[in-house]
């Protein structure tokens, strides 16, 4: 008995050879330099390799340093560190000598800001240096050291008897840009601590500095506020199981200030904010029908000195429960067919003299918005529609670019009015598509449009973002790890970085160690890692 | 009659759909309340299969642990063999079921233990809880079987390791949704997991590493007994004469010399069709193949042979002219393939109505089905259920709308479909994306190859049941992945 059956995979050969030799086939030396993501701004290696014994190699403060052990986050991330480069603690029982003994980690500037957070200004670069006996890591501060710790973490190969060993190599590195984030969606579907705190994680692996946590929306309310208890007990999901406690968003904020990374909450509005309406009355504006209300809501109510009591009120507790100095206050895709439908807005328009440009009511709620965020000291980011409506924004604020067609023009248009941005729209990883996406992403140059150098240098950075519509914990991870390890290269490494083929390479190398991290990102094309994921 | 399986509760409304949708469901809203302390699935007294059945005390075991996930007492049966538990699923087993639920007591009649399964199945997705966490099912009547006898799903180890874990897990979910048929294409191009008693050396050397990355014996094993006990077959896939870059390291002068002008190249392409050792070679893996996979199917692929290396080497060219085939080498192929398939015939006492052809060929499937159906073969649809291909938003919808009978041709050719498979091609895939990809996409294939057409043909009205459904697979710890926006009230809880 047989049977004849036909089925095959729609795949290039060519590519398929490329991709499946990689792994243990290359050579040490070779699988050393070519696995670090991003690549530093400057890098020399030679053959001559070290080895780093579990037994007696260390990772300590340099005598000359500013920090010492009350530096609670580089002691954490020595450790951290540490287990990364010499995995769990069966392999640290190899015995064999070191010619490494340690990694001393020198802080230059008086503040080692240990205590603080990182910010838009911080400085990240670093000088790595590995000789024998002792490596040594400068850097300005604390910021600056995580991320040569990093890197000095990509350094360490095992070679064919699991020795560990690092190559004599000097680095000289800083971030090409100083925004580098990552954007999670989690109203459209409630993300669970872990998963967020597990991304922190691989954030830091690539380097990226601010988690943009688009925390609210239109479906659910997530976050417990302590002011507007009702915001998230009648918003969320549910209110004990897919809500944020205070404590979490504290634990999110401090995990992330551990790796160097910005926590930047997002709190959209006029539009996007129906799950805001479950728990304050009359914060939404009544649409109609015909001459009567309808029973649906749509944006913020722009006319009411209540709804500016309220976020006057709300904004005041963001900003004490998010240090971070920006809040991103959204702005993006208000429809304005309710408060078409509304007489009373009606009414308000004729008073106001905006004729029937319903932009201009936008603008008017906006506008005392940000005079609401700015006298909490706060610094804000804005979607780009509120720049195009002609908003009046502060010099500081930092428009984010999302839409697709004219990227170019509107990148020239927010730097010619001289305000500071950056650039999603090619990094939105949610829509995703056969095949190896990535090298779309990485192929991306975001100072790519005409303007002068001072509009260029207003160009701080981008993100990728995953909107939650399709994505919940059981796909996030895959999805957004390795594909945005390549925009972490484009914002990191220099601009003269884009030869995709060295990238796959590098890439594929490095979407393995963050599989033997623990991170479940998904491979780039057939082939394997010696360690394949096993959390399942 | 095989089975029948009494369900006892206690007397005591929330209707809801079953995924796939069962022939036919009546349903009342009069609601009866479980115990999980009373509860407990027995043998019905004119049963052939009683306590001792394999699969079916391990399936009881099972179904009460995921009907009350918060009670591990499950019940202790022995696990003794008596005839009729101990087969396989084959091509023509019966999974027609009757379950009838009614005041205290349930009801579940089938012909076969796989029937059975089904029907456990079905029961397990009508219970369901209140907001204080008490069981309830409601008055139902169910009459139902499959549309199709092979509903199959594809997964693909070769071209990324696949560890043991994540297929079990597979074979858990694909119980979940009826399906029936585990098409592991298990070697290829890449690599070569496959550890053979026969031939060690194709994964010593073929596979991506010799020990962490192969399945071995006892693996295999593993897989197809996981499988029995959940009706499914295994129909392990060993694709020649392309796809087998991977076979030529552990087996030497197996493939063809590639040349370059007068000179061998040093690569290699297709198995070499011109001389003996090569059926030689495929007669006694092919043994081996049947001694160990209990199936009396086994995929031979046979597609997308490159020719290229074949010109190129002097002997296949001398091989050619003697054979008579001149330039025609779809004519060596053939050769190859009739030859491989009387090896294979002596080895598995081959009829010539076993043969099924399966269409993978996306734009022209229907008509490609109205060809060979024509020419009387049985045929087998995955073309439109390439899952591996994925897009934004909610392609299950594509899978949910084809259509296997729709194409031109009579009646007596319709029914030469005899079922389908979705198709989980591993270029882009492994442990880390594999379940949240496959679930719950593959579950519209699933309900189109078990349910009415007819009842089913409204995606929008099924996308409740299906978000309910893979809330469902969440609960018993599959990680689907989300239709659309919205929340499951058991959130996936690993990474």
């Amino acid at each position: 008995m047989y049977c004849l059956l036909k089925c095959a995979p729609l795949i290039l050969a060519v590519a398929v050879c490329h991709g499946w030799l990689f792994g243990d086939f290359v050579r040490k030396q070779e699988l050393n330099e070519i696995s670090l993501w991003p690549i530093p701004q400057k890098f020399q290696s030679s053959a001559v390799a070290f080895k780093l014994s579990p037994a007696s190699f260390q990772i300590v403060h340099a005598k000359q340093s500013s920090a010492g052990p009350s530096c609670s986050i580089l002691e954490n991330a020595f450790r951290r560190y540490f287990e990364y480069v010499f995995g769990d603690l069966k392999s640290r029982k190899k015995v064999y000598d070191s010619d490494l003994v340690e990694l001393q980690v020198w802080i230059t500037s008086a503040d080692p800001e240990c205590d603080g957070y990182p910010s838009l200004q911080t400085d990240e670069s670093y000088e790595l240096s590995v000789d024998e006996p002792s490596a040594v890591l400068k850097a300005a501060n604390a910021w600056g050291a995580l991320r040569g710790l990093e890197t000095f973490s990509q350094l360490v190969y095992e070679d064919d008897y699991g020795a560990n060993n690092i190559n004599k190599t000097e680095i000289s590195d800083f971030p090409r840009f100083a925004h580098r984030g990552i954007l999670l969606d989690s109203s459209r579907h409630f993300l669970p601590l872990k998963v967020i705190l597990a991304n922190l994680e691989a954030m830091a692996m690539n380097k990226f500095n601010v988690f943009h946590w688009h925390i609210v929306d239109d479906q659910s309310f997530p976050y417990m506020s302590r002011t507007f208890p009702d915001l998230s007990q009648k918003g969320a999901y549910h209110p004990f199981t897919h809500v944020y406690t205070p404590s979490d968003v504290k634990m999110v904020i401090e995990f992330a200030r551990m790796r160097g990374i910005r926590v930047i909450p997002e709190f959209d509005t006029p539009g996007h904010t129906r799950s805001w309406g479950n728990g304050i009355k009359d914060l939404l504006t009544p649409c109609y029908s015909g001459s009567s209300p309808s029973g649906t809501f749509g944006p913020v109510n722009p006319i009411l000195n209540s709804s500016y009591d309220f976020m006057t009120e709300f904004f005041k507790e963001i900003s004490t429960v998010f240090p971070d100095a920006y809040i991103h206050l959204g702005g993006d895709e208000v429809d304005f067919s309710c408060w078409k439908s509304n007489p009373d807005i009606q009414k308000f328009m004729v008073q106001q003299g905006f004729g029937t440009d319903y932009s201009k009511l936008e603008s008017f709620y906006v506008q005392r918005l940000l005079d609401i965020v700015a006298a909490t000291k706060k610094g804000y980011m804005v979607w780009q529609e509120v720049f195009d409506n002609g908003v009046k924004l502060k010099d500081d604020t930092v428009v984010e670019v999302w839409m697709g067609n004219k990227m170019e023009e509107e990148l020239q248009n927010v730097t010619g009015a001289g305000f500071t941005t950056i650039l999603s729209a090619p990094w939105y990883l949610d829509y995703i598509s056969y095949g190896q996406d990535w090298q779309r992403y990485y192929k991306v140059e975001p100072l790519n449009f005409p303007g002068t150098d001072a509009q260029k240098k207003l160009v701080i950075g981008g993100e990728a973002c995953l909107w939650g519509e399709y994505v919940d914990a059981t796909n996030l991870t895959p999805r957004l790890w390795p594909r945005a390890s390549a925009v972490a290269e484009r914002l990191w490494s220099d601009k003269s970085v884009t030869d995709v083929g060295n990238a796959y390479n590098r890439l594929a190398q490095h979407r393995c160690r963050m599989v033997k991290r623990g991170i479940p990102a998904e491979p780039l094309f057939v082939g394997h890692c010696r360690q394949e994921y096993m959390g399942l | 009659m095989c089975c029948a399986v009494l369900f006892f509760f206690l007397l005591i409304v929330q209707v809801d759909g079953v995924w796939p949708l069962p022939q036919q469901l009546d349903q009342s809203a009069d609601r009866n309340s479980l115990s999980p302390q009373r509860f407990s699935f027995t043998y019905g007294r004119d049963s052939a299969a009683q306590t001792g059945c394999s699969v079916l005390d391990a399936a009881f075991k099972r179904y009460f642990s995921i009907i009350f996930p918060d009670f591990t007492k499950g019940s202790g049966l022995l696990i003794v063999k008596t005839r009729g538990c101990d087969g396989y699923p084959d091509e023509d087993s019966d999974e027609s079921y009757n379950l009838s639920v009614s005041e205290g007591q349930a009801v579940l009649r089938s012909v076969t233990v796989w029937g059975a399964l089904r029907g456990l199945e079905s029961f397990s997705q009508l219970v369901y809880q209140d907001d204080y966490g008490s069981y309830f099912i409601n008055k139902t009547e169910i009459v139902d079987f499959p549309r199709f006898a092979f509903r199959g799903l594809l997964l693909d180890t070769s071209r990324h390791y696949l560890p043991l874990h994540a297929i079990l897990k597979t074979l858990d979910a694909m119980a979940y949704s009826k399906f029936n048929v585990f098409h592991w294409h298990i070697v290829d191009d890449p690599s070569f997991p496959y550890q053979s008693r026969t031939f060690p050396d194709l994964s010593n050397k073929g596979a991506f590493h010799p020990f962490t990355h192969v399945y071995t014996q006892s693996d295999v094993m593993r897989v197809i007994e996981h499988a029995r006990m959940r009706g499914i077959r295994v129909i392990p896939e060993f694709d020649s004469p392309g796809h087998t870059q991977s076979w030529g390291k552990g087996q030497p002068n197996l493939l063809t010399p590639c040349y370059k002008g007068d000179v061998p190249s040093g690569s290699f392409g297709p198995v070499d069709p011109t001389v003996d050792t090569t059926y030689k070679f495929m007669e006694s893996l092919l043994k081996e193949v049947k001694f160990v996979f209990p199936d009396s199917y086994v995929h031979l692929g046979g597609d997308e042979v490159s020719f290229a290396c074949w010109q190129s080497n002097p002997n296949v060219r001398t091989f050619m002219e003697k054979m008579g085939f001149g330039k025609d080498f779809t004519k060596l192929e053939s050769f190859y393939m009739e030859r491989t398939s009387i090896v294979w015939q002596d080895v598995f006492d081959y009829h010539e109505r076993d043969t099924v052809l399966e269409i993978w060929k996306g734009e022209t499937y229907q008509a490609e089905l109205s060809r060979m159906t024509k020419a009387g073969h049985r045929v087998l649809l995955s073309a439109p259920w390439y899952i591996n291909h994925i897009s934004y938003g909610q392609d299950w919808r594509n899978s949910y709308a084809v259509q296997p009978q729709n194409f031109s041709g009579t009646e007596e050719q319709k029914k030469l479909v005899i079922g389908g498979e979705v198709a989980m091609w591993g270029e882009y895939v492994d442990a880390t994306n594999l379940n949240p990809r496959l679930w719950p996409r593959a579950c519209a294939a699933a309900e189109r190859l078990w349910s009415d057409e007819e009842k089913t043909l409204n995606a929008d009205l099924a996308f409740p049941r299906l978000e309910k459904f893979r809330c469902e697979l969440l609960r018993r710890g599959i990680q689907a992945e989300p239709l659309f926006v919205g929340h499951c009230k058991h959130e996936y809880d690993g990474l």
